[in-house]
């Protein structure tokens, strides 16, 4: 009922794209604004995660749902509760006497001086909207202006809750710096992965180079619910990637003839691969330590052959007392680097070149994905390889980008290099030795990125932590994890209700750099032909058919 | 609307906050809680008022009826057999001010003047009923009239006034919310007019 005696009961409720819900009461920047809801917006319909909109005096502000409530009138309401058995007085009370509250937590605005919406984009809100500002869910256009629309470098990733809208992600800005991809097992986070990597490889700004552990990225992966079969980035874009196996045989069990078996010579095992390896091959600081003794008495690309021909026993104790190391800490790691002996893919007698034809493939604009076949399950295999590897990149990336600079060339192809089990190679104790350490801290300057997925984020490393750039976190429960993905990001506990609550299955929290705003998304679909069909995957038939055509529109309908 | 038939009386007493009105026919009073409207001259303007009270009483206040239907059949042949009572009774009601016009604007709370005696008083039906509820600003006015059973006169103008809506239940849901804010400190009264409003 307003002033002018119209009285619609559903007039609030428009049938615009935007759904009024309420206003603002009170509130604060730090603690979010508190929203009176409306009577007619049902509490039951608001999510924590919704993206919503202010309309202030100058500013539109753009904010998430970080908590919900129930509120009354009068106390007296909640010791003696009105006859809500008639309906018509619970109606009426609903919404009134007893409402309900939303907190939203304002994060942008657009609009205000001279500051025009589209222009400059959004900016971080800086302040809050004026009393009585009326709140509603954001519309498709909000999406829009807040998180740009699809094109070459705005992959569509996903949609925000509850709308239809695509919510797309910045690519060449994703790239710039290390991102993760978080979540409790089972949750989303490879179907999550491959879509980032299809983004990745779409835009083309830079090249994928994957570890894939459980070969799920190269040609094709599963889906746990329902054990159906998707499709990798091999199989969608067989120009653009490469598939290097370490298990040749098992990558043609799965139908697929890798485009490089990968090799590893014992001499290209340096004293750092060493100290990786330590927490899975269970050795002691000092037998790890040795490793280093023993490249200075073999010599380097030597030492580990060397060693490992010394028969056991009395030969590795002159050794010892050699290197003054302690015998049976050299002793251990014998018997331990003996373990590496079982891998096929580790080669005696001479180097390889893995390195050179990684490099080759990005440089010429391709994406690598490297499987590891039954060796995935082997942690002490995975983690030794894509550290080996990654060092020889990362070295080679480095000396490339400081020529470029030296000398005005172009700088190296951006690369990210995806790695799961991330923990294992980012743990506290390593992440300030290992590769992958500097390469998270040191972020873009050599133009090489990674992709973390991982199931545990409270075993990595703060610093490292600290330095990625996108967080992707589908569910997680434990609160360590909780709180090492939201350290250092502000508002961090009230996206905490909304971490907590996220879907087990295709939901996710994105935050970081190359989103202008935390926001909940359900993942875009992947896996059925209308997917593959939006990602510019045509199966046979269509790619004879167009052969055709393109045959018929040149030589004309006779085909020459 | 200044059609004779539908004139209901005449004030014959008027304050500030209520005028009273004598009936022109016997038991003519408008039900509680109607709207009614006097005035509207050219000297002074509209004034709404809503009946809370009607009373049939002798007209000379020193002699009282007297019990007539002894040898009677039914009620109304008392009446049949003394047509002297239609002009000896009298029904008055009185009406609580709770708007006027000013310039063509409804305003709804007190008119500056009461409206004078002998004004005409005539219900308000349809289009103005529904302009007049299109809002609720009155209705302090009446919940804190000194005279009883306001409650019951808020709820019986609420009834009827939501007759002249095509929805009539979403109007009345919709004057529940409006009245709970104002009775939020008075719960047990919030549901007493509500009951009373359920349909």
């Amino acid at each position: 009922m307003t002033q002018n005696g119209s009285m619609q009961p559903e007039s609030l409720v428009g049938q615009t794209s935007s759904q009024n819900l309420g206003m603002v009461v009170s509130g604060s920047l730090t603690e979010g604004m508190e929203v009176r809801l409306d009577s007619s917006t049902s509490i039951e319909n608001i999510k924590v995660g919704t993206f919503v909109s202010i309309q202030g005096q100058r500013m539109r502000f753009f904010g998430v749902v970080t908590e919900v409530a129930l509120k009354a009138m009068d106390q007296t309401m909640v010791t003696s509760p009105p006859d809500v058995s008639n309906p018509f007085i619970a109606k009426v009370i609903s919404g009134t006497a007893a409402y309900g509250t939303i907190t939203v937590e304002p994060m942008l605005t657009i609009g205000g001086g001279d500051n025009i919406a589209g222009i400059d984009g959004p900016q971080p809100a800086k302040t809050v909207p004026p009393h009585f500002s009326a709140v509603g869910t954001a519309t498709d256009d909000d999406i829009r202006i807040v998180f740009g629309e699809e094109d070459e470098n705005h992959f569509y990733i996903g949609n925000p809750l509850d709308m239809e809208t695509r919510l797309c992600l910045n690519i060449e800005e994703l790239v710039k710096r290390s991102n993760g991809v978080f979540g409790k097992s089972g949750t989303g986070k490879t179907f999550l992965t491959r879509l980032l990597l299809l983004g990745i490889l779409q835009n083309g700004t830079a090249s994928n180079l994957v570890f894939d552990m459980h070969g799920e990225y190269g040609w094709k992966g599963t889906s746990e619910s329902d054990n159906r079969e998707v499709k990798g980035l091999k199989q969608l874009f067989p120009s653009k990637v490469a598939v290097f196996s370490l298990d040749e045989e098992s990558s043609r069990r799965r139908g697929l003839s890798p485009d490089y078996i990968v090799r590893i010579g014992y001499e290209e095992i340096e004293p750092e691969d060493v100290q990786m390896l330590r927490d899975t091959l269970n050795l002691s600081e000092v037998a790890a330590d040795a490793a280093h003794a023993l490249q200075r008495k073999f010599g380097r690309r030597k030492w580990l052959k060397s060693f490992l021909d010394l028969p056991t026993g009395s030969d590795v104790g002159e050794l010892a007392q050699e290197l003054n190391v302690n015998e049976r800490a050299l002793s251990t790691l014998h018997s331990r680097l003996a373990r590496l002996d079982r891998y096929h893919f580790m080669d005696k007698d001479s180097g390889h070149d893995s390195v050179n034809q990684i490099l080759n493939y990005i440089e010429r604009g391709m994406h690598v994905v490297l499987e590891f076949g039954r060796y995935g399950s082997d942690l002490t295999a995975y983690i030794l390889v894509a550290n080996l590897l990654t060092r020889r990149i990362y070295d080679r990336y480095q000396r490339l980008t400081e020529q470029a600079m030296g000398d005005q060339t172009e700088r190296p192809r951006p690369l990210v290099i995806t790695v799961e089990e991330a923990h294992k190679f980012l743990s506290p104790a390593i992440a300030d030795q290992t590769i992958f350490g500097t390469i998270a801290r040191e972020m873009r300057k050599y133009n090489v990125t990674l992709l973390v997925v991982d199931q545990r984020p409270s075993g990595i490393d703060d610093e490292v932590m600290s330095q990625i750039g996108t967080k992707f976190t589908c569910l997680l429960d434990n609160e360590r994890d909780i709180d090492a993905v939201l350290t250092g990001v502000s508002g961090s506990r009230k996206l905490r209700s909304v971490l907590a609550r996220l879907e087990s299955k295709q939901q996710a929290l994105v935050f970081g750099h190359s989103v202008p705003m935390p926001v909940v998304i359900s993942t875009r679909d992947y896996g059925s032909a209308d997917s593959y069909r939006e990602f510019g995957f045509r199966d046979e038939a269509e790619l004879k058919a167009q052969v055709e055509q393109d045959i018929a529109d040149l030589f004309g309908p006779d085909g020459g | 609307m200044t059609d004779k038939n539908h004139r209901l009386g005449e004030v014959i007493e008027a304050s500030t906050t209520e005028f009273t009105s004598q009936s022109y026919d016997l038991y003519g009073a408008p039900p509680l809680g109607t709207l009614v409207r006097c005035g509207g001259g050219s000297e002074t303007g509209v004034v709404y008022g809503i009946v809370f009270e009607v009373a049939t009483r002798s007209l000379d206040s020193t002699r009282r009826p007297i019990a007539r239907g002894r040898d009677e059949d039914s009620e109304a042949a008392i009446y049949e057999e003394n047509p002297q009572l239609n002009r000896l009774l009298s029904t008055e009601f009185r009406a609580q001010t709770v708007g006027h016009r000013d310039d063509e604007t409804l305003r709804r709370w007190l008119a500056p003047l009461p409206p004078r005696i002998h004004s005409f008083v005539h219900p308000c039906h349809g289009d103005e009923l529904r302009e007049f509820a299109g809002s609720l600003e009155f209705v302090p006015i009446l919940l804190s009239a000194p005279t009883a059973a306001t409650d019951d006169v808020l709820a019986s103008f609420l009834r009827r006034a939501s007759e002249s809506y095509p929805d009539p239940e979403s109007f009345l849901i919709q004057a529940g919310r409006q009245l709970t804010p104002l009775l939020g400190d008075q719960l047990q009264r919030l549901n007493n007019i509500l009951r009373r409003l359920s349909p």
